[in-house]
């Protein structure tokens, strides 16, 4: 009896939840890609992260910055994993104003494993100003910032087109099939062959899109590995605990004429 | 209260017990004479104890590494997220947390609906448990404050700009809130302090509902008055406490898995995006546990209406005892009011899926129907059903329908498939 009417209400939602695709029928659903991060066991494609932290470092960087992320992290576990070498060398390569100094004086000095990642901009407003009055976001969280998440910043990446007839576009805005409002002030950045892969990996803009998308997923979710692998040992111990409380409890109660 | 009067086996135990009868209390919650036919839906009670106490250990621990103020709060935040020592783990418990917490919450509230919990001489039970759900709300939505995103800003926008609505004090009564003239530091900073408060609050409404539950003893699936101590009753221990541990554990597992698979699927995406009082989200929308009561706030043309259509939704369950007139407290005996029940839930759950959407077109005709059948179920359909229905024959204890199975098979059987 009240199964039928639990199964009734689960239907009627489900009914509910297919209105949806009536609401959202104009915006184009992101492309969806195969990531190596998806599913329970997912992990990041090491090759990949280091191609595309260089995608960043040569391409992104010039204007979104990435403030929550240290150049530590890119030789942690489940990250990039460069070597300590490898992070300390990144590091050194940036010029971080640090300070004050005894005499009171800002100054600048080669980055360090801890420094935060350099900034191309100030504050926001020079960013602002510098960007046509758009303000290039911070990456570091982005993928979790955007509803469609990797799928959606891939899609966009590889998203630009001319404008259909009709559509007119002012200086500095361009066409993006992927973007909400298919407007978009980030210029097509990506073209074949712009970045030279240490691996030798063939630099196509899907290829960069992809690596550059990967990367930005682990900085998003620096935790993920470890959150999937933690995952399945809790979830293992958990079933294991049921079962076991569930024979015991199974036990006690058959000294009551009653069924559990 | 047991029957027998405990003591002590110790010297000592009998010395401190003589001077603050905790170990009496023990005994009493180790001995209380429980029915022996709850159902699962009956575990609730000990989840969301647990959901309590995980919020609150793992919340301390959070305010140690959070800052709140409106420059640092979401940085803060990442900070959890990636330097400290599993915080990603601790925020993601959190604010998974929350949502389980209602999720149970709700299912104990429909539970209570469907046997009649909330009937006398449960009133004050039900009245307890309604002041902890508003409390659960307040915090829920405070706490969705803190990480100072985008809808952590605008929700909170929204929801104080509802008191504005109230005449003439209005205005002065949300700058008063705010500590500003707009949704800014001094809010969140309070919002802190509160959200802080009031999950002890909650801790203290709890032992007093749980006090109240056991003064009459738990309801049952059949809804009868049962003997206590009596063949239709077992101790709490060690019966309750294996069943309340087992289903405690099958809805950790659910809970495990949303914290470690899909933990922001239940949240919003646009809270990763920094709060940006120019910038406003294109849909502002709640946490899903409030949606309900959000559509039900939108379905009205008028600002004012709305929030009292929406504060009275929630308070029209306080007078929902004296609104029930039914004598039979199960719905498992009341054909006609199960119907209702079901159309209730299926009512709630439409109003909370198109408080998500667009307050336009369908979803606007939809949230109106809701709102209106949700109020005719409380004013017309519980008074009214009460007193017309003919409730099936119920019977006379928990073990006799199957004990006496010669005097009334047909019975015996019916109740046994029901329940």
């Amino acid at each position: 009896m009240i199964k039928s009417n639990i199964k009734l209400v689960f239907l009627s939602f489900l009914l509910f939840i297919s209105l949806r695709p009536l609401q959202s029928a104009e915006m184009v659903d992101p492309i969806k890609v195969e990531w190596s991060f998806k599913g329970l066991t997912g992990t990041f494609d090491r090759a990949s992260l280091q191609r595309g932290f260089q995608v960043y470092k040569e391409v992104c960087a010039s204007c979104h910055s990435m403030q929550y992320l240290s150049y530590r992290n890119l030789g942690e576990p489940g990250g990039p994993e460069f070597s300590e070498q490898e992070v300390k060398a990144i590091a050194a390569s940036f010029e971080i104003e640090d300070g004050p100094d005894s005499q009171g004086e800002m100054f600048t000095r080669p980055g360090k494993p801890s420094d935060k990642f350099k900034s191309p901009y100030p504050n926001v407003q020079a960013a602002t100003a510098a960007n046509g009055g758009a303000y290039p976001p911070d990456m570091s969280v982005l993928v979790k910032a955007r509803k469609g998440g990797a799928n959606y910043i891939y899609s966009v990446l590889v998203g630009y087109e001319d404008p259909p007839p009709g559509v007119t576009l002012d200086d500095g805005v361009y066409y993006n099939k992927y973007m909400a409002g298919n407007k978009i002030k980030m210029p097509n950045n990506l073209m074949d062959g712009l970045v030279e892969y240490a691996d030798g990996t063939e630099s196509t803009v899907d290829q960069m899109a992809k690596d550059v998308t990967t990367f930005l997923a682990w900085a998003a979710e620096p935790e993920l590995e470890e959150r999937h692998k933690t995952g399945i040992k809790v979830i293992i111990y958990l079933v294991l605990l049921t079962i076991l409380v569930y024979l015991s409890m199974k036990k006690i109660w058959s000294r009551i004429d009653t069924e559990v | 209260m047991s029957e027998h009067e405990y003591t002590p086996k110790s010297k000592a135990g009998k010395w401190f017990n003589d001077r603050l009868p905790l170990l009496t209390l023990g005994a009493h919650l180790t001995d209380y004479p429980t029915p022996k036919n709850l159902n699962y839906w009956w575990t609730f009670g000990g989840i969301l104890t647990f959901c309590l106490i995980t919020q609150i250990v793992t919340g301390i621990v959070l305010a140690m590494h959070y800052v709140a103020h409106a420059d640092l709060a979401f940085a803060s935040v990442e900070h959890i997220m990636r330097d400290v020592n599993y915080g990603w783990l601790i925020r993601y418990i959190h604010s998974n947390g929350a949502s389980m917490f209602f999720l149970a919450v709700y299912i104990h509230i429909f539970r209570s609906l469907f046997y009649g919990s909330y009937k006398s001489p449960r009133e004050v039970i039900w009245i307890i448990g309604l002041m902890i759900y508003l409390l659960m709300m307040a915090a829920a939505f405070m706490g969705y404050v803190l990480p100072w995103g985008q809808m952590s800003f605008w929700g909170a926008t929204v929801i104080t700009n509802l008191f504005s609505a109230i005449p003439l004090v209005g205005d002065s009564i949300t700058t008063w809130l705010w500590g500003a003239y707009s949704v800014d530091n001094p809010t969140l900073n309070r919002f802190f302090s509160l959200h802080y408060l009031i999950p002890f609050l909650i801790l203290g409404l709890v032992v007093l509902h749980i006090w109240a539950l056991h003064v009459p003893g738990n309801n049952n699936p059949v809804g009868i008055d049962i003997k206590k101590p009596s063949k239709d009753t077992v101790p709490f221990h060690p019966y309750i406490t294996i069943k309340d541990a087992f289903a405690l554990l099958v809805f950790m597992i659910i809970f495990a898995g949303f914290v470690f698979f899909t933990p922001n699927v239940l949240g919003h995406s646009d809270n990763y995006i920094p709060a940006n009082p120019l910038v406003t989200p294109a849909h502002i929308v709640p946490e899903w546990y409030l949606l309900p009561f959000y559509a039900i706030l939108r379905s009205v043309p008028d600002k004012l209406g709305g929030v009292i259509l929406m504060f009275s939704a929630i308070f029209i369950l306080f007078v929902l005892p004296w609104l029930d007139t039914s004598k039979v407290r199960s719905a498992v005996f009341r054909p006609i009011y199960r119907q209702f029940f079901w159309i209730l839930v299926i009512d709630v759950l439409m109003l909370g899926y198109v408080g998500a959407m667009p307050a336009e077109g369908i979803y606007l005709v939809l949230a109106r129907v809701g709102t209106i059948y949700y109020f005719l179920h409380f004013i017309v359909v519980m008074p009214v059903v009460g007193y017309l229905e003919k409730t099936d024959p119920i019977p006379m204890s928990i073990s006799e329908p199957v004990l006496t199975g010669g005097a009334e098979p047909s019975l015996a059987r019916k109740v046994n498939d029901k329940v």
